[in-house]
């Protein structure tokens, strides 16, 4: 029998939402957001220390022994189902979930990996792993030293760099770190070239590997939850929308046409919330059927969120198309999430092996 | 209060006084009833405890530890899903006491007397009248209904009809009990597109239905449908199935046995019917989840829905996959059937007969625009039928 998943949300879960969800509408809003976007840095101000200490999201993934809040992935996913909904330029995928998981993978206790989760945990530093953003949790490739399309690399501190011979440390100082134009301005990326740095190894070939694929699986699990806040908010915001604006002297919102619209975006949003959660309880118990269930809601949710977001922006009408409306926020984040952390057709492919559905020879 | 340790041991002193192996499958289920273990949340005396609903798993898990035989659900689908709930809102204690027994244990089947030939999605609009004889105080029916499943193995119906023919039309309908031995109804079996015939047209001339088996007031049908109609939409969703537990594995199942059919096309639609089927089988277990935490959500309606679409994408897939045999068909003889039966039957049946998916028990349309309406709250669409009496609306 498959195992159970629990699918719901405590009442711990319930609790930090709120508390990222006021947060985000304090200083996060969709008019902030905006003003920073084509700033030299998409961050806002106080943002980072405010969620990553003052709430203390950052250190969810890390046991309290070494300076975390001792949660789970599901407490984790919930947070980015707020930061998905928000659009918020934040790197709290790419540090406090990949880069975090990567260095638990080691299993230190004491000694560099450890020093650094520490300071992960309390947001003080943020780490992001020196790989393409699209990479998928099966086939990491192989590492390249000059690395295009790093998400976050220009907020971070510290490089996770995988080379031939283990998984290194760089100082985000000794690197260079080139910002590129990327379609989702609220995630920068940039070309990371490690060539002239040394950094700390942190540990050998294998349990480098080991290590990378287990922060990305972790990542491409909880990014399910991103998309579902964000196709959340996109729903929601239509059915405001459609709802108060007039043509042919009705709300458009009553037109069956646009009625079937937004329930069957409804009834996607409720498959990608069970989907989303069930890959964050799979990722907190470590159930043996985790890898299938994370390729599940990103095969699932990926869709759901682009289809969310690109509906959104046809129902807002020529508002949609503005760039003061933040529709177009949710739309390339969506589009550039569908690539993130695996394509659906990676993460098909990687069913079709785990389920024995294999293609035609 | 009822709990979980008490029910257990009343489930384990019904297996005690009637073994499940050495009793008789009707019997063991008249038991199974009298001892309030047939659904734990209905009132004592009637099957239940006053349990919590969520307290019916621990009772199933025991009875089938023990290989207790259960009562058939998918052949009283009709009884159990829709008559019951609404027999126990409106029924007298008379009503109650006399129906809810063979109802539950499968000795009584009871179908559907709602959908007419001119009122399906608009079922408000029915013509079907009733008419008091003022000397007797019965009903007099007269009519034609349509599409009714099971009508042929029924011996209950619930039945909405027309009292008065002045009133806009949802106010004029009124909800009885009919006997489906009553001389004045006839059932004539409706082949359907698989060449069977599970459902069936039903004249009513004549029909005398005592007022005490009316449900609800007179001229207040509409409210007790109601109830008949969402607890139909509410009943799925139940049971938990295991990973590729539904139509998905039979497809699945024919990729891994037969390599010779696999094309890169089908491989795509299979994965993503896979996922689907991942999927809505998440959500039916989240559902099952918030009902259990007694935080009921509008998910049932999105299982139903979900449901339909899945069951129609890969029962298609199927059928193209099977290449040669695809083109077959298995028995176009025609029958009358007890139950639907998906994963007894060949890949035609199950193509053709998830059409009906979409249809029955509320069209994929219909279920859009309630979810449109009543879960996200979107303005209803204009209305011209609401206060003209029924006798003047356009038919
Ligand atoms: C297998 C099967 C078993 C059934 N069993 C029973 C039974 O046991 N008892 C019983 O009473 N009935 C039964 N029915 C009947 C069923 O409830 C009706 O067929 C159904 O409600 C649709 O009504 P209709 O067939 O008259 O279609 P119509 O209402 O004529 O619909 C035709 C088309 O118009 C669409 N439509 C209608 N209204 C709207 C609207 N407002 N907005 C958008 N689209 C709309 C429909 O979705 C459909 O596509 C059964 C049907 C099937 C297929």
């Amino acid at each position: 029998m498959t195992r159970q998943p629990d699918l719901l949300y405590s009442d711990t879960e319930d609790d930090l939402r709120a508390a990222v969800r006021s947060l985000l509408a304090d200083r996060a809003d969709p008019q902030a957001v905006l003003g920073r976007i084509e700033e030299p840095s998409p961050y806002l101000p106080g943002l980072w220390e405010a969620l990553a200490g003052g709430i203390g999201a950052a250190g969810l993934l890390v046991p309290e022994k070494l300076g975390g809040q001792g949660a789970s992935h599901r407490e984790a996913a919930v947070v980015l189902e707020e930061l998905g909904r928000a659009v918020t330029p934040a790197p709290y995928l790419t540090s406090s979930v990949v880069a975090t998981e990567t260095l638990l993978a080691l299993a230190a206790d004491s000694g560099p990996a450890a020093d650094l989760l520490a300071a992960l945990a309390s947001g003080e530093r943020v780490a992001v792993l020196a790989l393409p953003f699209s990479t998928a949790p099966r086939k990491p490739g192989d590492p390249e030293r000059r690395v295009p399309a790093v998400a976050d690399a220009v907020a971070a501190d510290v490089l996770l760099v995988p080379r031939p011979d283990g998984l290194y440390a760089v100082d985000a100082a000794d690197a260079a770190v080139t910002r590129q134009s990327s379609l989702d301005l609220t995630r920068p990326l940039a070309v990371v070239d490690t060539r002239d740095a040394t950094g700390v190894r942190l540990a050998g070939t294998e349990a480098g590997r080991a290590a990378v694929r287990r922060g990305l699986l972790a990542g491409a699990g909880l990014l399910a939850s991103e998309q579902l806040g964000l196709a959340e908010w996109c729903l929601e915001e239509t059915v405001r929308h459609t709802k108060e604006r007039y043509q042919f002297n009705r709300p458009v919102g009553s037109f069956q046409a646009l009625k079937h619209r937004m329930a069957h975006l409804w009834l996607d949003v409720v498959g990608a919330r069970a989907a989303a959660r069930a890959a964050a309880d799979a990722l907190a118990a470590g159930a043996i059927d985790a890898e299938l269930t994370v390729s599940v809601a990103q095969a699932y949710c990926s869709g759901v969120a682009v289809r969310a977001a690109e509906e959104c922006v046809q129902l807002h009408g020529g508002i949609g198309m503005t760039w003061e409306h933040p529709a177009h926020l949710a739309l390339k984040r969506a589009k550039a999430d569908q690539l993130a952390l695996g394509s659906t057709g990676h993460h098909q492919d990687t069913i079709a092996t785990l389920t024995d559905l294999p293609s035609p020879s | 209060m009822t709990d979980a340790a008490e029910l257990q041991a009343r489930t384990r002193a019904l297996l005690a006084a009637h073994p499940p192996a050495t009793t008789d499958r009707t019997e063991f289920l008249r038991a199974r009833f009298d001892a309030g273990l047939a659904w734990v949340h209905y009132p004592a005396g009637l099957g239940g405890l006053d349990a919590p609903r969520a307290l019916q798993a621990v009772v199933d898990a025991e009875l089938a530890a023990a290989g207790a035989q259960d009562n058939d659900p998918r052949r009283i689908g009709i009884g159990l899903g829709m008559a019951a709930p609404t027999l126990l809102a409106y029924g007298s204690d008379e009503v109650k006491s006399r129906f809810l027994k063979p109802l539950w244990t499968g000795e009584e089947v009871w179908c559907q007397l709602f959908s007419e030939p001119g009122a399906g999605s608009d079922l408000a609009a029915l013509g079907t009248r009733a008419v008091r004889d003022e000397a007797t105080g019965d009903w007099i029916v007269d009519g034609q209904k349509v599409w009714t499943s099971s009508a042929h193995t029924a011996r209950w119906a619930i039945l909405i009809a027309r009292t008065d023919p002045e009133q806009p039309k949802h106010r004029g309908i009124t909800y009885f009990v009919c006997d489906m031995t009553d001389p004045g109804v006839e059932v004539r079996p409706l082949r359907q597109i698989t060449g069977e015939a599970e459902f069936n047209e039903v004249f009513l001339t004549g029909v005398r239905i005592p007022d005490a088996h009316r449900l609800g007031e007179v001229g207040d049908g509409w409210r007790v449908a109601q109830t008949t109609l969402m607890n139909e939409r509410v009943s799925i969703g139940g049971a938990r199935i295991p990973r590729e537990g539904g139509m998905i594995g039979k497809a699945a199942g024919v990729w891994r046995d037969r390599p010779d059919l696999r094309t890169h096309a089908l491989h795509r639609r299979l994965l993503d019917l896979w996922v689907d089927a991942e999927v809505a089988r998440l959500t039916g277990e989240r559902l099952r989840q918030q009902l259990v935490a007694g935080q009921p959500g509008p998910e049932g309606s999105a299982m139903k829905l979900g449901f339909a679409r899945l069951n129609q994408a890969i029962s298609g897939l199927e059928v193209e996959l099977l290449a040669d045999e695809g083109l077959l068909y298995g028995d176009w003889t025609m029958v009358r059937p007890d139950l639907v039966d998906f994963t007894g039957r060949d890949a035609g049946y199950r193509y053709l007969r998830s059409k009906g998916n979409s249809i029955e028990g509320g069209t994929t349309e219909v279920l859009l625009n309630i979810v449109a309406e009543r879960v996200l709250g979107l303005p209803p669409e204009p209305r011209n039928d609401k206060d003209v009496p029924w006798k003047d609306l356009a038919r």
